[in-house]
């Protein structure tokens, strides 16, 4: 008992609402199970210590993207022609790469998780030390009329400053990347959603 | 300040690059169709600043290697390298596009924007040396890959190249991420400098095997070598053409930038694990590539086969990893320059004479071309050559270091079927120059009728001839832009 199981239980959760979102066959319900794979993964960030991911993703996934998604499937009135077939045919194909996949992925992770990694991986696990992050910085003071920096350490309590140190120092390069990379999604989205593209004038 | 200012000089050229793409997108609010010929020679004019920015900022840079962001971007003679091509190659598209986004009614603003955001993409991949860094610009590539391929959206064609391509694209996506995390995992660091040191461990963890497998798969997909090529051809037919130009060359060589990055200084001491698998697929790659070819009558798809082919022709250079003369890696460098000549120009001639403008090429198009123009036949001759790998061409050159390669890191085998599959390959293109030389067709082609793809065209040939007659030169500099390397 105790935090193995809860971490079963959510793993659980995540696993059964991400086999519905394939399985089933209204899109609403699909969604809702990706709702409730959200809500598991939200879960097993707060196993890890990730009190702000958690948050996070209860925000921005389970509720801003989760909305979209419903507005969506409710304005395109998505309907399933009848007769259709439901199972693909290469369904049996598709099972076997995936259970292979599984096979093979399960087993050497499960394998190796009795070695200890390499150079100290299992420290990194230790959620305990994401929690305090160390972090060094200069701070500038005035003494005598001069410019004096020294660098100090600080740990780094709860993991929204940690989060925050990441994202705006150690990762600012693929951060801003990432900005860009969106406008393109946005500009991408508006050429192949816009109706007609040609021009009225 | 976490990062020293001089450090936003390393990435001058790419924030420049940005943001000449949103000034093209803002400004393509406010012209008019005809206007819109000036957006293209702003978004030239904006690369080959780009191109010079590169120059300038590696010259202040100092010594390079010159290491910023923490170890997430790398500005190196490698990454330039790669740089300079792919500004070159973007280049040579929009000269392409001149005439298709005029012509059929769609507007040029996004395209060229989009087509800027693309280069600043593939520009950082050139640099990067963090898996993060490395993963996040190759999203923004692909990104806008996918909708540049769906932009003549009226055409189910290219609708359907866009939804396999995005589809197909975040699969392997997800699979190389999966990969990564795994490395991930095993390393505790995504700085490439810091895995290899990891990896230099004796036991590594079995799912670090898996990871690499994974990663390796990712790159597989990007460089369009088999097992996960299939989308390429469908892909290349149905794009744009200028676009399919641009996925044959651009985007597959910064795939080549970082899989090389990854796997020689990152994986590198784990070279035993990954070279027989990218062995596998480069014996799978050139013989599915070639002989797939065979069959196609759309120039496009043909070209989209011959392409997969030439990725297994590349693949050959990783073997040699290994080679204290550092052979795999510039023998590579070489054959990507050759390669961008020579492709760009073949599909500069698919644009020049397809029929309807979009989605008619066929073989027959080339028919008679000797009579139109012979000049244009010549160029195409020279450009099939290269690909064949006959002397003195481009491809040759290129063919033949990457052969050696193969044959010093003791993979005979590999070599010998490079050399059947380059003859079965005179079959293809020799169809195209059968159709050229020895069919009749009507009429006449002037040069003037498309004087901006001519041009890049002859640049190409140009290129392709200069390296074949003369490759010392060509063979020195990428000699000298190498990555550090070895076990």
């Amino acid at each position: 008992m105790g935090e193995p199981f809860i971490f079963w239980l959510f793993a659980a959760i995540v696993t059964v609402g991400a086999v519905g979102v394939v399985a089933m066959r209204q899109p609403v319900h699909s969604a809702i199970c990706l709702l409730l794979s959200f809500l598991g993964v939200a879960g097993l960030f707060v196993l890890a210590q990730a009190e702000f991911l958690a948050a996070v993703q209860i925000l921005v996934y389970a509720g801003g993207i989760m909305v979209l998604f419903l507005f969506t499937i409710m304005l395109v009135n998505v309907k399933r022609a009848a007769g259709q077939p439901y199972v693909h045919t290469q369904a049996g194909a598709g099972l076997l790469a995936g259970f292979l996949l599984l096979a093979i992925v399960g087993g050497t992770v499960v394998a190796s998780s009795r070695v200890r990694g390499l150079s100290g991986a299992g420290d990194l696990a230790d959620p305990a030390r994401l929690a305090t992050t160390s972090i060094t910085r200069d701070v500038t003071r005035v003494v005598d009329g001069k410019n004096v920096s020294t660098p100090v350490t600080e740990i780094v309590i709860g993991n929204s400053q940690a989060v925050a140190w990441g994202l705006y120092r150690d990762y600012l390069l693929p951060f801003e990347v990432a900005s860009v990379f969106l406008l393109v999604a946005m500009i991408g989205a508006v050429v192949l959603g816009k109706r007609t593209m040609e021009r009225v004038d | 300040m976490p990062f020293p200012a001089g450090d936003t000089l390393l990435i001058l050229p790419e924030l420049f690059l940005t943001a000449a793409g949103l000034v093209v997108l803002l400004w393509a609010t406010a012209v008019s169709r005809e206007g819109e010929r000036g957006l293209a020679f702003f978004s030239i004019g904006a690369l080959a600043a780009t191109g010079i920015l590169l120059f300038v900022s590696a010259r202040m840079a100092g010594a390079l290697p010159r290491s910023g962001f923490g170890g997430m971007f790398v500005m190196d003679r490698f990454g330039l390298y790669f740089k300079g091509i792919l500004i070159l190659v973007s280049i040579v598209t929009i000269l392409f596009s001149l005439r298709f986004i005029g012509a059929a009614s769609y507007p040029g603003g996004e395209y060229y924007g989009l087509l800027l955001f693309a280069t600043v993409g593939m520009l950082f991949m050139a640099s990067g040396t963090n898996l993060a860094s490395i993963v996040v610009a190759l999203e923004l590539m692909a990104l806008s890959q996918y909708v540049l391929a769906g932009y003549f959206k009226r055409e189910t064609k290219s609708l359907e190249a866009a939804a396999k391509y995005f589809v197909l694209g975040a699969f392997s996506s997800g699979i190389l991420l999966y990969g990564v995390s795994l490395v991930y995992g095993a390393a505790g660091t995504l700085s490439l400098a810091g895995i290899a040191t990891a990896f230099a461990a004796p036991k590594p963890p079995a799912f670090l095997v898996v990871g690499i497998i994974f990663v390796a798969c990712g790159m597989f997909f990007k460089i369009a070598s088999a097992p996960f090529h299939v989308w390429a051809p469908d892909v290349y037919e149905g794009a744009p053409t200028p676009i399919s130009a641009f996925f044959a060359v651009g985007p597959k060589l910064a795939a080549y930038a970082i899989f090389a990055r990854i796997f020689f200084v990152g994986f590198g001491p784990r070279a035993g694990d990954w070279t027989a698998i990218v062995a596998a697929s480069a014996a799978l790659t050139m013989i599915v590539g070639n002989v797939g070819a065979l069959m196609q009558t759309n120039v496009k798809r043909l070209l989209g086969y011959s392409s997969i082919g030439h990725a297994g022709y590349a693949l050959l250079g990783f073997l040699a990893y290994g080679d204290k003369s550092g052979i795999g890696l510039w023998s590579v460098l070489v054959y990507l320059l050759a390669y961008a000549f020579m492709n760009l120009g073949a599909f500069g001639l698919v644009i020049l004479l397809e029929a309807k403008g979009y989605a008619g090429e066929s073989v027959d198009d080339f028919n008679g071309l000797a009579k139109k123009n012979p000049w244009l036949a010549a160029a195409m001759l020279v450009f099939l050559l290269s690909l064949a790998g006959i002397p003195p061409t481009a491809g040759f050159v290129g063919k033949y270091f990457l052969f050696s390669a193969a044959m010093k890191a003791g993979y005979f085998w590999l070599a010998l079927l490079a050399v059947l599959m380059s003859a079965v390959s005179l079959f293809y293109y020799f169809r195209i120059a059968r159709a050229m030389y020895l069919v009749d067709g009507e009429g006449t082609l002037h040069w003037r009728e498309e004087p901006a793809v001519t041009a890049a065209i002859a640049l190409c040939a140009a290129g392709t001839l200069a390296m074949g007659i003369l490759p010392g030169p060509f063979v020195q500099f990428a000699r000298t832009c190498l990555l550090p390397f070895g076990p």
